[in-house]
């Protein structure tokens, strides 16, 4: 089996959960002998890419160079194209940054970097340019290689998958990491959504990496479901350093939130459920970790609450810090109001903090350990945290089964499901 | 003569609301009053009330041949007496008939029996006292929550004068001895022991309307063959069972009732079996062999064991929680407090804690009202957190009663739980509710303020004992305000704290005490 992909990052530049999956899949489906040509959109210089900070504060910048296996380097064939797409982008936030940090360089847009694929052409001046015209340079690339199925994740590639797939004939299979409803609630970009669904009916298999997601695939964008499968992403098993050496410098307990303090996240859910716990135990803290739209009606709220000796603003962590953030943690909450998966949790149990998730999101459909609520229902969500704050039993449960159940989502069987996809889609084709 | 040992176990929790943290010591009724009422109905409508009259047909049709055997748990009658009082009637029926046998059990299905010998022996004793008067039997046979079953348990329940106990047949118990003769209990060998053939009662019970079950359809006819099929030295058949098998587990569609229906004539006119009660056995046969059961068994789950509800940390917790109130309780004589004591037992609050269904078990899932084992854990641990605060402020008057000896066991029990309960109390007051109830016990002023209702109790409590320890305390308290008493109770040396309580908690005695909502049970 040889797949065209088109996703995105690669080592040793992660910044996104986007990247994380594209890799961890990869690696998964090179045990399993599928060979794998992986184009990825590149900006001229990487130091660009800081003018988005929009990414999961949680993501970790990883250096995975150091875990390529042998197998791995012959089963990859890699490739940029250069390209100012980049994840997690809306047409108007595209915008700004492209007239604020391409413009204002004055760089030279001809010099393109890229390691493989020599491509002359011009950046387009908005997103949805830049999507044809990566598009177009996936029809040329296409054209190219041999492959028995084409695999394009989020929907900045699906053009360039549809190109691929007209080309080429080959059957193609979208990956749905998230979808515009996720981003924007119900006030969704026409365009963006026309992108996404128009890419889903020309696909002839879509993943989606949750059954929320998968549902969203169904009902909004009227996917029939017998050719939409759940693959519920994984995590990179990585050691970390013991974080032990941390110390806390208060006697309370902590309660995180970490992430984008955006609608989608559901920041306001934890303030409000910060407030009815602090009336009942005023004995503990409560920190939101991460920067956003939201943050500023956030500190408001809290202040309006006068809790505000109670309730930290941390600001945008990354890295180390994020470390330190949970292994000062004694409690993580993820409300999120639509989380197609949410690796953040994950994270948190690794370093044996038990989780409250929303169950509005696909990780509550992998784990068991974790306290599961509806993120609306702030009294379950108050009393999610005051139970793991004042009854043993559930610490030592997650402590004892949480960290386990984390490492054995592994991509290896994520990707064993994703060659059945495709199995199915070429099998299908033939 | 060989026989079928026919035995039904009818019983049904009070299940809890949802209960959350702000409620522990403001709101002290703990029961979903829509779902119990919903689901006794529903199972009185499907199982109970058909199925009593379907055996009320089949006693009258075979005379003193049709035999059969029940025990009801006291949550299950005290929910009938609330909700559907027409199926105790039905059960008193047959009781009349004198084919009727009532097994005793623990009032509340509870796990007492693990270590909890004085509660468990009072809650028996209670439940054979209230079936008797109920049925005009004196239960001679007794069955544990769960058929849960060791040699000590045995013992005790031999010592309470049982003749005749039901277990499980598990394998690892039995090894190659078989469960259809009668055993006796290894320590007190006056006991006999009787073991569920797990296999032709699950047979029923489980796999009845079960279609790609080999031995679908299962007919009465089939049932009998494999009866006549067994050993001809064997003596007896115990089929166990719920009695909620019979239309509601196994729908009334299935056929289920015309397989009970035609099982009598069935073994009547094509075996040599007759239908007998566990007291007849009793009487009738001799023991094969002493039972040697070191470890407790239980009826439930592939390994017959406890693991559905002591096998994990959230279970301990729960359960050493609850026991840990078991002293306080003895004191205490208010019948609302002893009620809910007793509700709370119930084994099934902590089968709903299991996590063995994460990886098995369509069974654990389909009777838990709860979405994981985490949320029904948070859940009765705010529940129990509320009644301790409830049980520890009703030892109160203990404390400044007569007897010396008394107060020094409620001071320890006080001095756990220091900050969190006067942090309730000020929270009632805030709430209001201490004024009403005020109000309603001692017509005080209808608007009395938080220190006047303070100042009041205080002196109530002091006229009421003259001690001067307590004097000194109640003074102490109301010098400060409701804020700080917080504050100086936490950083103050235990038994100035100790010292401080009292008359705080006072408060907590008069008005923890009083729920308004007590299901009607108690007249039952």
């Amino acid at each position: 089996m040889k797949v065209l992909m088109f996703g995105w990052e690669f080592p040793p530049h992660i910044t996104g959960g986007l990247g994380t999956a594209c890799f961890g899949l990869t690696k998964g489906l090179a045990k399993h002998g599928v060979e794998v040509v992986f184009v990825v959109p590149k900006s001229f210089g990487d130091e660009s890419q800081e003018g988005f900070r929009l990414i999961n504060a949680s993501d970790i910048e990883l250096d995975f160079t150091q875990t390529l296996t042998q197998e791995f380097r012959e089963k990859i064939s890699y490739m940029e194209v250069g390209s100012n797409l980049v994840p997690y982008v809306g047409p108007e936030e595209f915008e700004r940054w492209y007239s604020e940090e391409i413009l204002a360089k004055k760089t030279d847009i001809h010099s393109v970097y890229n390691r493989k694929y020599a491509f002359s052409g011009k950046y387009g001046a908005n997103l949805m340019e830049e999507v044809s015209r990566y598009a177009l340079v996936a029809l040329s690339i296409a054209d190219k290689f041999e492959y028995d199925v084409i695999h394009a994740h989020d929907w900045l590639t699906y053009a360039a998958g549809i190109a691929a797939k007209q080309i080429s004939g080959k059957p193609l299979v979208v990956h749905v990491h998230a979808t515009e409803f996720d981003r924007s609630g119900e006030n969704v970009n026409q365009v963006v959504y026309d992108i996404e669904r128009s890419g889903m009916e020309a696909a002839d298999r879509v993943i989606t990496v949750s059954n929320f997601t998968r549902q969203i695939v169904i009902e909004r964008y009227g996917i029939p479901a017998e050719k939409v499968f759940t693959v519920h992403n994984a995590v990179e098993p990585v050691d970390k350093p013991e974080t032990d050496e941390v110390t806390k410098h208060v006697r309370e307990k902590i309660v995180t939130f970490l992430g984008r303090v955006t609608y989608q996240k559901g920041p306001d859910y934890f303030v409000e459920a910060a407030h009815k716990v602090l009336q009942r135990d005023p004995n503990v803290r409560f920190v939101m970790a991460g920067s956003g739209d939201l943050l500023n009606r956030m500190i408001r709220r809290v202040a309006q609450l006068k809790m505000g000796t109670r309730f930290h603003f941390t600001g945008f962590l990354a890295g180390a810090e994020v470390d330190r953030m949970f292994a000062m943690s004694d409690v993580y909450v993820m409300p999120s109001v639509s989380e197609p998966f949410g690796i953040s949790p994950l994270e948190a149990m690794r370093t044996n903090v038990p989780v409250v998730i929303s169950k509005q999101s696909g990780v509550a459909e992998v784990l068991q350990h974790a306290l599961k609520v509806d993120f609306w229902d702030i009294d379950a969500l108050a009393d999610a945290i005051y139970g793991i704050l004042h009854y043993d039993g559930l610490r030592k449960m997650f402590a004892r089964y949480g960290k386990s159940e984390v490492d054995s989502l592994i991509w290896e069987n994520s990707a064993l499901k994703v060659l059945e996809v495709y199995n199915n889609a070429t099998g299908h084709k033939n | 003569m060989r026989s079928v040992c026919l035995y039904f176990q009818v019983h049904q929790p009070y299940r809890l609301r949802t209960y959350r943290f702000f409620n522990i010591g403001q709101d002290h009724y703990y029961y979903d009053d829509y779902q119990n009422r919903h689901i006794i109905r529903r199972v009185a409508e499907k199982c109970y009330l058909p199925a009593n009259r379907m055996m009320l047909q089949l006693i009258n049709e075979f005379g003193k041949g049709f035999k059969v055997s029940y025990s009801i748990s006291g949550t299950a009658l005290d929910q009938f007496a609330q909700y559907v009082p027409e199926v105790i009637d039905s059960f008193r029926q047959l009781a009349a008939t004198g084919c009727v046998e009532f097994i005793s059990e623990t009032e509340y299905h509870s796990l007492a029996s693990l270590g909890n010998e004085k509660e468990f022996i009072r809650q028996v004793e209670t439940h054979t006292k209230r079936i008797e008067e109920l049925f005009g039997q004196k239960p001679q046979t007794f069955r544990n929550s769960e058929l849960i079953y060791s040699d000590v348990i045995g013992e005790m329940a031999a010592n309470m004068g049982f003749h005749t106990m039901l277990t499980e047949g598990a394998k690892h118990v039995l090894g190659w001895k078989s469960p259809n003769y009668i055993y006796c209990n290894n320590l007190n060998p006056k006991l006999r022991v009787l073991l569920r053939n797990f296999r032709l009662s699950d047979d029923v019970s489980f796999r009845f309307s079960e279609q790609n079950w080999s031995e679908w359809p299962l007919t009465a006819e089939k049932f009998v063959g494999w009866l006549n099929a067994m050993d001809p030295q064997e003596e007896v058949v115990n089929l166990f069972l719920d009695y909620e098998t019979i239309g509601e587990h196994q729908l009334k569609e299935s056929g289920i009732f015309d397989f009970f229906y035609h099982l009598p004539s069935t073994v009547f006119a094509k075996s040599n079996f007759t239908f007998a009660t566990p007291e007849e056995l009793y009487q009738r046969l001799q023991p094969m062999a002493a039972l040697s059961v070191p470890y407790a068994i239980s009826w439930a789950d592939e390994e017959r064991d406890l693991t559905a509800w002591k096998g994990n940390e959230l279970q301990a917790e729960a359960l050493s929680k609850l026991y840990s109130l078991s002293d306080a309780i003895a004191e205490i004589k208010d019948p609302v407090l002893k009620r809910d004591w007793g509700y709370l037992q119930s084994s099934n609050h902590f089968y709903y804690m299991s996590t063995k269904w994460f990886s098995a078990g369509e069974i654990h899932k389909h009777f838990n009202p709860y979405g994981s084992p985490y949320d029904a854990f948070i859940n009765y641990m705010n529940v129990i957190s509320d009644f301790a605060i409830r049980v520890e402020a009703s030892l109160l008057p203990a404390v400044t009663g007569s007897k010396p000896e008394k107060s020094k066991t409620a001071g320890k029990a006080l001095k756990k739980t220091s900050a969190v309960k006067t942090k309730a109390v000020e929270k009632k007051i805030k709430a209001g509710k201490l004024k009403a109830e005020v109000k309603e016990k001692k017509a005080a002023k209808p608007r009395a303020t938080v220190k006047e209702t303070k100042a009041e109790k205080s002196k109530a409590g002091v006229k009421e004992k003259k001690a001067a320890k307590i004097k000194a305390a109640v003074k102490e308290t109301k010098a400060i305000k409701p804020k700080a008493a917080v504050k100086e109770q936490k950083s103050a040396k235990p038994k100035a704290a100790a010292k401080a309580k009292p008359a705080v908690a006072v408060k907590v005695a008069k008005t923890g005490r009083v729920s308004k909502k007590g299901p009607a049970s108690e007249k039952a």
